[in-house]
């Protein structure tokens, strides 16, 4: 059984704006194919600038030594992973709104990135705390909500796993990851109240070291990296998860090293 | 022309069903959807019916997109699918007036009691359903077509499976009886019935 | 509209009283929950005393969890889900009316049986009253976002305990206030601000889980 074009005008044919025309499958693959590179070089090239001035530019802080050199990493980490969910949410409100099969393809493919980059963050933040505060984990109010934040990826991926239609699954991730973003600031905001009333004076991650600008620019650096990485990264991911569900198109077929 | 859908199409999975399906039905008009299982009948009533969207294409009632109406669409139609929605916990009685209220139709106890004893279900009215047999518990579902006078379109799937003779003939004269007020019906069967109707249509899905 | 929603609610309170065993299986379950943990942190009053609002929060949001799958899963065997999709009635109608009966059979028998347990962990009166009113607005909050949970795993492998994966990271602020409020009261002090911030998720899930379900009952059946 063959799906045809017969759908892929459909999809082109709702509006014709440029963005539309790679709202399908077959055109969006081949794009996706040619931009990867860019973003890897990219991402390689920030990342190398940015761990140079983590590393070497940066001064040492005076309290922590070298080891606070990590909060480079953790905090970049972090940024992609809440920026992350909010992008997959986004992608996947389009998908359920307009009906477009990539839009949920693309929030399926950035679950596993952000799960990764909230994982990052997490064991940064060990690393962190063990030379800091001599233990490995912490109820810091950022650690905590990146806690449950690895937690609202694990729900959406295992939702979009068990589910064994693939259109159902984009649909109810969606729903899940929409509610799931309006309460990510709601769990911050509660951790955040409920850390400072428990854990009193303590240094905390959120309150980093006052910013040298060498220490900015080291972790914008970073975080563009992550941000370059992470759209390599997500597309490569993507056109997996469109070759596995177009399995039966025509065009999928004809590409040479398909059987 | 009460009924219309226009290049419709259906998938289940990576399975397309059908596409490019067209009809039209008025009033007093029955069609009859015929197919191997798995074509794709219970899809299309589903689809007919407002449950699932279809693949492509559009389904009209008295010329709206289905979609568009909603609540106003579901009060029109009746539809029995392949499950009877019957709560073992709930007497035959309390079962039919749930669905009833469901589909917005305040119903005495006389009515009921009369539509159970129509689809020879008077002696178990009040007992719990897990005690009815199979055929019987799909008798309390079809009940309702005893109420649905007022209802224009009736969707059945598979009504008359599992019925004894005397259930079948009561169930073929409400859906007569329905035609021939004005009302139109879409079912799927496997069995040779004959119902009256002012015009017959079959659609044969899965070629 | 509203005939409509006591309609629901009668139908469903009406089926929980027939299935009752259900019902008072999730409020053992909440009762032996707490005891476990005194049975595994020793009884040191003192300890006992400064975890007991977390004690019994977390139990109670265990054991209304437990009871989620009922909201939708036998409506969803039988058919009659279906008919609730395509029913006259507003689907959402429908929905908040299978909520607050959830609710009625779930979360408020735990509300009020917290009290009893709190007794254990010797909490002060004021905690007590505390509690129960921060269990009053805290479990509707749960079947409420437990009911989007519950739609988006119908029928679907792993059930029970996906629904727990999905629903207990969303209800974390619910937890850090509601057991947050009662422990401010048994250090003396007042609660407000807390039950007051409840409340608010109370209107923000009011707002978004009903239609969040009606979705995901469209998507389990599109």
């Amino acid at each position: 059984m063959t799906i045809d074009s017969y759908r892929l005008q459909g999809e082109a044919g709702i509006r014709g704006w440029l963005l539309f025309r790679f709202a399908a499958p077959q055109a969006f693959y081949p794009l996706a194919g040619r931009v990867i590179p860019w973003f890897g070089a990219l991402a390689t090239l920030l990342a190398a600038a940015g761990l140079y001035i983590s590393f070497f530019v940066a001064p040492t802080d005076a309290q922590q030594g070298e080891a606070y050199r990590i909060i480079f990493i953790h905090v970049a980490a972090a940024w992609m992973s809440m920026f992350l969910y909010v992008v997959m949410a986004c992608w996947a409100a389009l998908g359920l709104v307009l009906n477009t099969r990539l839009s949920g393809m693309m929030a399926s493919a950035i679950a596993p990135t952000g799960a990764m980059f909230t994982f990052v963050a997490l064991w940064s933040g060990a690393l962190w705390g063990k030379p800091t505060w001599g233990t490995w984990w912490v109820w810091d109010a950022r650690l905590t909500s990146e806690l449950i934040l690895l937690f609202l990826y694990f729900g959406f991926i295992a939702l979009t796993n068990a589910i064994e239609d693939p259109r159902r699954a984009d649909r109810a991730g969606a729903v899940l990851a929409i509610v799931g973003v309006i309460n990510i600031p709601i769990i911050y905001f509660s951790v955040q109240w409920w850390n400072t009333l428990h854990q009193g004076a303590s240094v905390s991650l959120t309150r980093a070291p006052s910013m040298a600008m060498t220490m900015l620019t080291g972790m914008l650096l970073m975080a563009l990296a992550a941000w370059m990485y992470s759209i390599a990264v997500v597309l490569a991911r993507v056109r997996s998860i469109i070759l596995e569900r177009e399995r039966d198109a025509e065009w999928v077929r004809g590409l040479r090293g398909v059987e | 022309m009460m009924l219309e859908a226009r290049d419709l199409a259906c998938e289940r999975g990576d399975l397309r069903l059908f596409s490019g399906l067209e009809f039209a039905l008025s009033a007093g008009e029955l069609l009859w959807v015929r197919g191997a299982n798995g074509s794709g009948k219970t899809s299309l009533l589903r689809l007919v019916a407002g449950l699932s969207r279809p693949a492509a294409g559009s389904i009209h009632w008295r010329g709206e997109d289905i979609r568009a109406l909603a609540e106003e669409y579901a009060r029109e139609l009746l539809f029995i699918g392949h499950s009877n929605a019957v709560k073992d916990e709930f007497s035959a009685e309390e079962n039919l007036a749930v669905s009833l209220d469901l589909a917005g139709r305040r119903s005495s106890a006389a009515e009921r009691a009369a539509a159970l004893e129509q689809l020879g279900l008077a002696a178990r009215a009040r007992l719990p359903a897990r005690y009815l047999s199979q055929g019987q518990k799909r008798r309390v579902a079809l009940a309702r077509l005893c109420l649905a006078a007022d209802v224009p379109l009736w969707i059945l799937d598979e009504p008359f499976a599992a019925l004894d003779a005397r259930a079948l003939d009561t169930v073929v004269g409400l859906v007569d009886a329905h035609l021939a007020r004005g009302g139109a019906a879409i079912l799927t069967t496997h069995q040779e019935v004959t119902i009256a109707a002012r015009a017959r249509f079959s659609i044969a899905l899965g070629d | 509209m509203l005939a409509g929603l006591k309609a629901i609610v009668a139908r469903d309170l009406r089926l929980s009283m027939r299935r009752r065993g259900d019902v008072l299986n999730h409020l053992v379950f909440f009762v032996i929950v707490v005891t476990l943990f005194p049975l595994g942190v020793g009884a040191e009053p003192n300890l006992l005393r400064a975890m007991a609002p977390g004690i019994l929060w977390v139990a109670a949001l265990l054991a209304a969890m437990l009871s989620l799958q009922r909201l939708f899963a036998a409506d969803f065997a039988d058919g009659t889900l279906e008919q609730m999709l395509i029913s006259a009635q507003p689907l959402g109608v429908i929905v908040v009316g299978k909520m607050i009966a959830h609710w009625m059979m779930s979360g408020l028998p735990l509300t009020l049986l917290a009290p009893v347990l709190g007794v254990q962990f010797d909490l002060p009166q004021a905690a007590l009253a505390t509690l129960v009113l921060s269990l009053a607005i805290g479990t509707p909050v749960l079947s409420l976002i437990g009911g989007v949970g519950a739609a988006l795993t119908l029928g679907v492998r792993g059930g029970g305990v996906l629904l727990a994966l999905l629903v207990l990271p969303l209800y974390v602020p619910v937890l850090i206030f509601g057991a947050g409020a009662v422990a401010e009261v048994s250090g003396g002090m007042s609660a407000a601000p807390h039950l007051s911030l409840l409340g608010a998720f109370l209107a923000i899930s009011c707002a978004v889980a009903p239609w969040a379900t009606c979705a995901a009952l469209r998507v389990a059946y599109d």
